[in-house]
């Protein structure tokens, strides 16, 4: 853990039917210190998620105070990555459902292929999906989730302040060095 | 030299004999590097579940190719498991054999497929053997008290 690690630990929802691949992915998360979650298929992730498979998502709009949050598991995932074959569901089916739920659209998702084919890759997203890594996984592509799983977090408020402030300071200099005030 | 040292050298030497044969690459060494005191013994848990599951889909491809229908599709599926799980350790010549393996399962050869079911079962053997040393003289490195070398 580093600077700033008063923020909870991001927790990781990993999703694969092998279970070799489901260890290496766990370790690798683990390793850059997330909290994880394995699960063997696409239903047991929408289930863990709290999102059933038969799902009537025009019910849950319909519920009162539900979110996902007060969901009856009391889920709180950062950041899903999914296998893109898996018998049954593939990744791809539970990207477009989890896009497709207006409580869980919000959380990014990776997809993770053996294959490298372009066709593929695209489709994913294009569905929405954050990143799209090749298998073997490696440490320096799960570098690449946490700026993912800032979003929506306080710390995204606090980085567009900052991208705000970089915009701004060379308007400033500019200014200064004409000797004008500019108002942008 | 004395005997930490020799054998700091041996595994020096033999890692580098199984690179330079093909039986390991580089993504051995991501796999190590995932290993710490956390997770001691990681390495050899994959390694363990890479072979216990080998021996499974070997089977099941086996049982597959004596069908007298065979299910090519059903073949190229295990291999295709096989090979990504054969990448994730850095078993390179499984994964090139398991590369030619699905080719065949494609062209619905039969004997190509059976000749590819073989040369996996050897590779495999022989992959398991040189772990195994590996992982043998890794212990008595640390048995001796000294410290395995870093991959790479």
């Amino acid at each position: 853990m580093g600077v700033g690690a008063a923020e909870a630990q991001f927790h990781v929802l990993a999703v694969d039917d092998s279970i070799i691949d489901r260890k290496l992915i766990e370790r690798l998360l683990k390793t850059s210190s997330y909290q994880v979650t394995a699960v063997d298929s696409g239903s047991k992730a929408l289930e863990f998620l709290g999102l059933n498979d038969q799902d009537d998502q025009g019910t849950i709009a319909e519920a009162p105070s539900v979110s996902l949050n007060n969901q009856h598991q009391d889920v709180d995932v950062n950041l899903i990555i999914t296998d893109y074959c898996m018998p049954g569901m593939t990744g791809y089916d539970l990207l477009k459902k989890i896009k497709e739920s207006k409580f869980l659209k919000d959380i990014p998702v990776v997809i993770m292929s053996s294959e490298n084919e372009p066709s593929r890759i695209n489709r994913c997203l294009e569905e929405g999906a954050e990143e799209f890594f090749l298998k073997p996984v490696k440490l320096s592509d799960v570098h690449k989730l946490r700026p993912h799983m800032m979003k929506g977090t306080s710390m995204e408020d606090e980085a567009d302040i900052k991208g705000v402030e970089e915009i701004q300071s060379p308007e400033k200099t500019r200014t200064q060095y004409n000797g004008f005030d500019v108002v942008s | 030299m004395d005997a930490v040292a020799q054998w700091r050298k041996q595994w020096f030497d033999y890692t580098q004999y199984l690179r330079l044969e093909g039986f390991l690459d580089d993504q051995f060494a991501q796999l190590k590097k995932l290993q710490d005191e956390n997770s001691p013994d990681f390495v050899v848990e994959v390694v363990s579940l890479f072979f216990q599951d080998s021996e499974k889909l070997l089977n099941n491809m086996a049982r597959a190719l004596e069908q007298n229908v065979v299910d090519f599709k059903q073949v190229d599926a295990c291999v295709h498991q096989f090979k990504g799980s054969s990448a994730w350790i850095g078993a390179m010549r499984l994964k090139n054999v398991c590369i030619n393996f699905r080719n065949y399962c494609e062209a619905q050869n039969l004997e190509g497929c059976l000749g590819c079911l073989q040369q996996v079962q050897q590779e495999c053997s022989a992959l398991k053997n040189n772990l195994e040393n590996l992982f043998r003289l890794e212990q008595q490195i640390v048995a001796a008290g000294g410290s395995i070398p870093v991959m790479e």
